[in-house]
Order: structure tokens, then C-alpha cells, then sequence
């Protein structure tokens, strides 16, 4: 094996340590190795959520000194219309986000097959993923653009006058997270494909010899084994979902009206833009943010913390 | 295997199946495939309303429009400037803290891995404020290395919960039989666990190129002009400036994709496997 010559070889430079000494430095080395990255995650992530925290109780524009203002940043937000309008959206995201979930164990489903050329397939239909959603965000602004987007004809050659989905305050939400959805479902879709290579086929087997099949197989037989996958696959969905911000800010800015917008983007307007920068406003929009998706967060943890103990 | 295998059907599914499945890929990948088309389409065409017909010829041109009279070179080294150091570093300190949290037992471990998690799970915008002020404190804001600096650290998250997890995975003998030998703490990582975990650093490498080349929030947060900014961001101006000349924004699209479809194909095992840790028991 290719370890024996690498143990031997600090053990001819160092002889035998003194067993005490080796203990103390088992205990230190954690932290040694620990050291960087956490400083680096302590430095970029971890107060700076404090941080935010904090400022949100100020009044601030980026420059000048921070005044402070107490809750008042919060009170503005419960008679903020816009600020409804983006929670009422990144609900909207949530659930219908939710979608990628089945549509992806569909596509999944479809090519667990062993036919030629389906890693190919496989790959294929995986591609949106890959992308940035910057270019997902153009490629549907192209889709759905009125005149000559394929998606804008195609409602035309049905309804005669056609959907611009996308300059409509009540329809662009969903037409935004549709382009979202894209590479989401070829996300659950990977997640679901792997989790199929690892069903055990004895039991499926023992299944179809008892007549199960079809959807009650896939329920009771399949899915239960798929668990991990599902897991993993509404962890990534929900967070999808409530992160969304490239594609509000690629495909609209929020608009028409400010109708697409979602708390991040609201926040990032409120704070960076050319509406003032309200920093404290804005840090108040992200801990509302944070505080919802720390609901989510503390349940996956808590899942995994469970797992983790069981092991 | 779940669906029952198509070769044990009837020969009528089997052809419905292999007639299904490219169907289903063209219009799974539609608004794709459009914009590839557009992207080769002559301004000509565009002008004269023929945007779905057979392009009247292949402009290729296009893709050298692109570079001409807009700094989208620029953007494009500018990502990879960003990309490369980040992917190091975030992998190079991820080797350590996983080894860290995977090998040793301490008061608090569990707890500094949930941070680490759950820190990878917070959104950006929490961050944006106290990180942006940081970076400018730092006089660092729009440069690269501000840019670098923030994706090190909070990809550290991610690359931590994934190494861990792998490191944990490996045969603890191999560590305890060389702490017999009397091996160091450091000789045993650089030594047994480093090489070891190989495959894990490709995985991450290929997960960790993608996300930061396609980042968008923090690319505008932290970056202003054409010489700092990523593609992701150029692009986003550039499509103002580009109003309507859907051939360009095309062509730029398809370019802007190509280095992480580029990383996918050549590493994909590597990527699939960074992707779905977990999805399998």
C-alpha cells in the first residue's frame, strides 16, 4: 500500500516522541487545523450576521455617522406595502418551488433506464443546472419577450393575442419562478437518479412478486428508500426558493411596479441602489429574511444533528 | 430496478420509449436550444422578423461581435481570476477543518460542524451590509481579491461539511496505526488522510468553480466596473447596452456558459458525486 512508506518515514526522522508530549499535541491539533477557516467564517459570516442584526436598529446611510432609531426600521416595515408584496412573493416562491420535487423524481423515473446513449440523456437534461442563472434569467427573458420570444408566439398561435407574461404585475411572479424552476428540477432530478442506483433491487423484486407495481410500488416500496434524496432535495429547494434574487433582478428589477419583488431583492434595492441607501432599512428586510429561513434551517439542523447522534 | 426495465416490455413501449426520450430533450431544453439558434442568427434575420425560421446563413460572426467594442474579455478573465483563487482556497482550508472536525474528539465538534452548515445555509443578504463595509474598510472593495476573499470564507462552509463527512467515512485504523507508530498529527494528514481524499477535492473543486463562476449577488455587491467584474455581472450591463440585439446577448450567454458546462463534462462523476453527498444512505 502506498501508506506504509509515508508512516515510516517521519518515525526515522523523530525516533519514538515522548508519549506525553504527543498527548498535549493531540489536544491542541484540532484547533490548529481549526484556526483558519474558522477565522475566516467568524470574520465573513458570523458577525457580520450580528452586525446586521445591529444595524438594523439604526438609521444609516452607508457614510455618514449611524443614528439610532431603536425598532422604528421595523415599524416602517409593517406599513410597508412593498414589503407585503415581497413577503406575499417569497411565499409564492416556497410553494410553488415545491414542484421541482416531483418533477424532478418524474424526469428521474423517465430515464432510470439502461437504453443506449442514456448518460448522454442524463447529462442533458441535467445542462440547466449547470448554467448561471444569470444566463437562465437572459434565456427566458428571450423566451418570454413579446414580438418574438418562442413563448410569447406560442400563446399567440393559441389565443390570438399572446402572453406577455413578464410585463403583467399579476402573472410575472410566476413566470420567473417557472424560469427557476428549470434548474431546480434538474437538480432534484440528479439527486433522485442517484438515489434510484442505490434502491435495493431485491426488494423490489420481492414487491413485484407480491403484485405490487406502479404507483403503489413507487409509494410504498420506492419512496421510502429515496428518503436521503427527498431530504436533500427539500433542503436545496427551500433555500433555492427563499435565496431567489438573480433571476428578479435579471429578468425585471423587481417589476413591473415593483411587483416581482422578493425580500432579498427588496432588501438589496432598499440598501444599494438608487432609492437612498438605507442600510438600516435594508439590514432590517434581511433579518426579517434571516428569521424565516432560520425556521428551516433549525429543522434540517436538528434532522441531521438526530442523524448524526444515531450514528 | 425501478421503473421495470424497458427491454422486459412489449416491443411497442420499447420504440414509444426511445421515440419519447428525444422528444422529451428538445423540449426540456427549448428556451436552450432557442437562444443557441439566436446566437448564430445574422442581425439581418433578426431584423427582417425571421426568428424562428432557418437562419438565412451561419454568422459566427456573432460570437466575435461580442468581443469587439465591449470589455466582455475582460469580464470573462476577471471570473476566472476570481474563480481559480477561491476554489484553492476554499478547498485548502476545508482539508484542514474536516480533517479536524472528522478525526478529533473534542468538547464543542458537533457544534462548530452545525455552524459551519448552518452558515452555509444563511441568506446573502444578512451578509451584505457589515461585508460590503468590511471590504471597503479593507480597501478592498472592487478588487478581486475583496471578491476572492468573502467566496474563501463562506464557501469554507460547504467544502467543511463536505470533507468532514468524507474524511469520517475513511477507515479509522489507517489513523490509529500510525498513531502507534508514532506518527505527528500533521505527518498523519499530510501523510495517510491527504491522499486519501482526492477524489473529495475534485468533487469540490468542479462544485466550487461552478458556484462562484455563476455568482451574481455578490459580484455586484462587491465590484463595480469592467476591470473587476465577473461575467455574470458584465453580463448583466452589457444586456442593457445590447438592447434588443438578442444575437449578441446570445452569443454572450452561450459564452458565459461554457467554462462550468466545460467543467461538467470533463469532471462529471466528480461533480454528480459532490452534488448528491447524502442522497444515498
Amino acid at each position: 500500500m502506498t501508506v506504509s512508506p509515508a508512516m515510516s518515514e517521519p518515525r526515522a526522522e523523530t525516533g519514538m516522541p515522548a508519549p506525553r508530549r504527543r498527548r498535549l499535541n493531540r489536544k491542541l491539533a484540532p484547533w490548529l487545523f481549526l484556526a483558519p477557516g474558522v477565522l475566516m467564517f467568524l470574520i465573513y459570516v458570523l458577525i457580520p450576521i450580528g452586525e446586521s442584526m445591529w444595524i438594523s436598529f439604526f438609521q444609516w446611510d452607508g457614510l455618514s455617522a449611524k443614528h439610532w432609531i431603536g425598532i422604528e426600521n421595523y415599524l416602517e416595515l409593517l406599513d410597508d406595502d412593498a414589503f407585503y408584496t415581497s413577503l406575499k412573493n417569497n411565499l409564492i416562491w416556497l410553494v410553488l418551488y415545491m414542484l421541482a420535487i416531483p418533477f424532478g423524481l418524474f424526469i428521474a423515473l423517465f430515464l432510470n433506464q439502461t437504453v443506449r446513449g442514456i448518460r448522454i440523456y442524463k447529462s442533458l437534461f441535467f445542462f440547466p443546472f449547470v448554467i448561471s442563472q444569470v444566463v437562465v434569467g437572459l434565456i427566458f427573458s428571450w423566451f418570454y419577450a413579446p414580438g418574438f420570444g418562442l413563448f410569447f408566439e406560442l400563446t399567440k398561435w393559441l389565443d390570438g393575442t399572446g402572453i406577455a407574461i413578464l410585463a403583467n404585475p399579476n402573472t410575472v411572479t410566476y413566470g420567473i419562478i417557472a424560469a427557476g424552476l428549470w434548474p431546480q428540477i434538474a437538480y432534484c432530478m440528479i439527486l433522485y437518479l442517484t438515489g434510484l442506483n442505490a434502491v435495493a433491487p431485491d426488494q423490489i423484486e420481492a414487491a413485484r412478486l407480491d403484485g405490487a407495481k406502479g404507483i403503489k410500488m413507487l409509494w410504498y416500496v420506492v419512496l421510502p428508500q429515496l428518503r436521503p434524496a427527498t431530504f436533500i432535495a427539500v433542503v436545496v429547494t427551500v433555500i433555492g426558493a427563499l435565496r431567489s434574487f438573480d433571476l428578479v433582478s435579471i429578468m425585471t428589477d423587481g417589476g413591473p411596479f415593483g411587483s416581482s419583488r422578493v425580500l432579498s431583492y427588496y432588501m438589496y434595492e432598499q440598501a444599494l441602489s438608487e432609492y437612498g441607501y438605507r442600510m438600516g432599512y435594508g439590514a432590517a428586510i434581511a433579518v426579517v429574511l434571516f428569521a424565516i429561513m432560520m425556521i428551516f434551517i433549525s429543522g434540517f439542523i436538528w434532522k441531521m444533528w438526530r442523524d448524526e447522534r444515531g450514528l | 430496478m425501478f421503473p421495470k426495465p424497458i427491454q422486459s416490455m412489449s416491443p411497442a413501449a420499447r420504440l414509444t420509449y426511445q421515440i419519447a426520450l428525444p422528444v422529451m430533450l428538445v423540449v426540456w431544453l427549448l428556451p436552450l436550444l432557442g437562444v443557441a439558434v439566436t446566437s448564430i442568427r445574422p442581425s439581418s434575420d433578426l431584423a427582417q422578423g425571421n426568428y424562428f425560421g432557418i437562419p438565412s446563413y451561419l454568422a459566427f460572426s456573432n460570437y466575435l461581435d461580442v468581443f469587439k467594442n465591449s470589455p466582455f474579455a475582460s469580464y470573462m478573465l476577471n471570473s476566472f481570476k476570481v474563480t481559480i483563487p477561491t476554489v484553492i482556497g476554499a478547498v485548502a482550508l476545508s482539508c484542514l477543518t474536516g480533517f479536524a472536525l472528522a478525526v478529533y474528539k473534542f468538547k464543542g465538534n458537533l457544534l462548530i460542524f452545525f455552524i459551519f452548515v448552518a452558515g452555509n445555509f444563511v441568506p446573502f443578504q444578512i451578509l451584505m451590509v457589515p461585508v460590503r463595509d468590511l471590504t471597503v474598510k479593507m480597501g478592498l472593495y472592487d478588487t478581486i481579491t475583496g471578491l476572492a476573499l468573502f467566496h474563501v470564507a463562506f464557501q469554507t462552509g460547504f467544502c467543511t461539511l463536505f470533507m468532514r463527512n468524507f474524511i469520517k467515512a475513511l477507515p479509522k485504523e489507517l489513523i490509529e496505526a500510525a498513531r502507534v507508530e508514532g506518527v505527528g498529527e500533521w505527518q498523519i494528514f499530510w501523510h495517510i488522510v491527504l491522499p486519501l481524499v482526492r477524489p473529495a477535492i475534485a468533487a469540490l473543486s468542479v462544485l466550487i468553480f461552478t458556484f462562484i463562476w455563476n455568482d451574481y449577488f455578490w459580484a455586484t455587491v462587491l465590484t463595480t466596473g469592467a476591470d473587476t467584474q465577473p461575467i455574470t455581472a458584465g453580463l448583466q450591463s452589457l444586456n442593457g447596452q445590447w438592447v434588443a440585439a438578442w444575437q449578441l446577448v446570445s452569443a454572450g450567454s452561450i459564452l458565459a456558459a461554457l467554462p462550468p458546462v466545460a467543467m461538467f463534462f470533463l469532471m462529471q462523476k466528480h461533480f454528480i458525486a459532490g452534488l448528491t453527498l447524502g442522497a444515498v444512505k
